[in-house]
């Protein structure tokens, strides 16, 4: 269970305009603009859910996502997952959750993939009979038998990405997180990212917050979605309702049903939070 | 015993870590005995220089060849032990502008673990080479008369220089923190010092030697107990000045503890 409560983050952000002389300006005297990533954002999230997270770029997502994984402290407002304060005790937390960067590695760039896996293994202080059991498992789910034993940087992306996938599970987290999992993905990999996703949450009731731009990822995993806008949550239900809140809004005498991506940039722009 | 038991536990993790660096190196099997032959090679050029210059003196500052060839030798050893282990923090200014630091809050262990056992390199053994061949010669041609006593003192001065330098990393990594620019100044405080460490202190004089006591200690591990190893003088305590060291790299713990607190407040 996630309940984050009137949560504020602002950066402060230099600023200087462009060329030399404002460079030398800069170095002396720096002007800093407060930018406001998140301005009292409340959800709460049931075990078990899958939440599709999306908005715009530089919307707050990202800042969202480190609050809840205790990388960032919020300014003012509160956050308890399942009891833990995220950025109070970070070791605890961080054992109980998941984190894919879809633009970022976590395995080890020179060495075979079940290097990685036996190196998080040791991190995590997982068991042996358990570490088996679950690899067996995600070997399978994610056929990840023929990959196993090449070094990560010989992957293909696809490839790579059902390895990230299975190291971030590897110690069995109760929420996972996933940053744009699908990015750059060809359309077979694409699916078998979604099926597995899926699957796992019908099997182990995993709780999974997805940010990504790619609305059919959302359509196919996600049961509800939260929709973010210049640091406040602007919509939060199911992708039916973001439809018809889509179409009565703005462009509403189109009778043709819109495609998903249409629908989002439909939404963004009557929403003006581009 | 629990706490035993989590040291025990860092320790095992740091060598698995230390092993991924050392088998990731050794993929690429050129470049890794090219890395140790280099190194090995430039390290050992500073000990020929040493031999060039004490073809035309007898002595610098009463101190003989052999006495300057121990104190090369202990510098070299505590910066090529402080490079070995403590590498991460010196590669971790790119840690911070590519993000990967984000992934290391998010391990259930501790980020300096995670940053020096991540960065472990091997290639270092090169210069250690060196710095073990000039510990023999100048071991077996300066003025100490060898007893227990002084190995411990040599043991306690490579220690603790080797800790000075870690501290002066880990100082370096902590202000990535704050300015994602350029903080190579610190540099001079480590490359320089490793440089110009090769003579005892004193030959800098006065004001040096004040600034390498009060501001960056590096006379604790050097100068002081160098006198007394060297018999220059008879007071015991000197030997046991590297110890002072803990309390300047408890210091830059605490810049690089502000520094961790203040990513979690700003963000990258």
């Amino acid at each position: 269970m996630i309940t984050m409560e009137n949560v504020c983050k602002s950066y402060k952000v230099a600023k200087r305009d462009a060329g030399f002389r404002a460079a030398c300006k800069a170095l002396v005297h720096r002007e800093y603009e407060a930018v406001h990533a998140l301005n009292n954002v409340s959800f709460t999230v049931r075990d078990g859910e899958m939440v599709g997270y999306i908005g715009p770029n530089g919307a707050g997502k990202s800042s969202t996502i480190k609050i809840l994984s205790g990388i960032l402290t919020p300014d003012s407002g509160t956050c308890v997952i399942d009891g833990r304060v995220p950025w109070k005790n970070r070791t605890e937390h961080v054992r109980q959750i998941g984190v894919v960067f879809g633009q970022r590695s976590q395995l080890w760039w020179d060495i075979p993939v079940i290097d990685s896996f036996e190196l998080i293994k040791e991190i995590y202080s997982i068991s042996t009979p358990q570490y088996n059991n679950k690899l067996e498992e995600l070997t399978q789910l994610l056929q990840l038998q023929e990959i196993l034993k090449t070094p990560t940087r010989q992957l293909s992306l696809g490839q790579r990405m059902r390895c990230e996938v299975a190291a971030s599970l590897l110690h069995e987290p109760r929420l996972l997180f996933l940053d744009e999992p699908t990015i750059g993905l060809d359309a077979v990999s694409k699916l078998a990212v979604r099926d597995f996703i899926k699957k796992l949450n019908e099997e182990h009731k995993t709780t999974v917050i997805l940010t990504t731009h790619d609305m059919q990822d959302i359509e196919a995993i996600a049961n509800r979605v939260i929709l973010i806008g210049r640091g406040q949550i602007l919509l939060d239900g199911t992708l039916d309702e973001l439809r018809r809140a889509a179409v009565s809004d703005g462009n509403g005498n189109t009778d043709e049903p819109l495609d998903l991506d249409h629908v989002m940039a439909c939404l963004y722009r009557n929403l003006n939070i581009l | 015993m629990g706490i035993i038991m989590r040291i025990w536990k860092s320790i095992i993790l740091y060598l698995r870590y230390a092993s991924i660096c050392v088998r990731s190196a050794m993929q690429y099997k050129l470049s890794f005995l090219l890395m140790i032959i280099g190194r090995f090679i430039i390290a050992f050029n500073e000990f020929i220089a040493i031999k060039f210059l004490f073809s035309g003196f007898e002595e610098i500052k009463g101190y003989s060849y052999g006495d300057v060839l121990l104190c090369f030798s202990i510098v070299q050893m505590s910066f090529t032990l402080s490079e070995l282990f403590g590498n991460g923090f010196k590669v971790f200014s790119g840690m911070i502008k590519r993000g990967d630091f984000d992934r290391i809050l998010l391990r259930p262990c501790s980020p300096i673990l995670q940053i020096i056992g991540n960065h472990f390199e091997i290639g270092r053994t090169g210069p250690m080479i060196t710095a073990v061949i000039t510990l023999v010669i100048g071991i077996r041609t300066c003025s100490v008369s060898w007893n227990a006593a002084a190995f411990f003192t040599l043991a306690l001065m490579i220690a603790g220089g080797a800790l000075l330098f870690i501290g002066l990393f880990m100082l370096g990594a902590g202000l990535c923190f704050f300015s994602i620019e350029d903080t190579s100044i610190i540099n001079v405080l480590t490359y320089g010092a490793k440089s110009h460490g090769k003579y005892p202190i004193d030959v800098y004089g006065r004001g040096i030697l004040r600034f390498c006591t009060y501001i960056i200690p590096y006379t604790l591990f050097q100068y002081y107990p160098l006198q007394y190893l060297l018999g220059r003088t008879t007071q015991w305590r000197l030997a046991f000045y590297p110890l002072g060291i803990v309390v300047f790299l408890a210091l830059c713990y605490a810049v690089w503890r502000i520094g961790v607190h203040n990513y979690k407040s700003c963000g990258a």
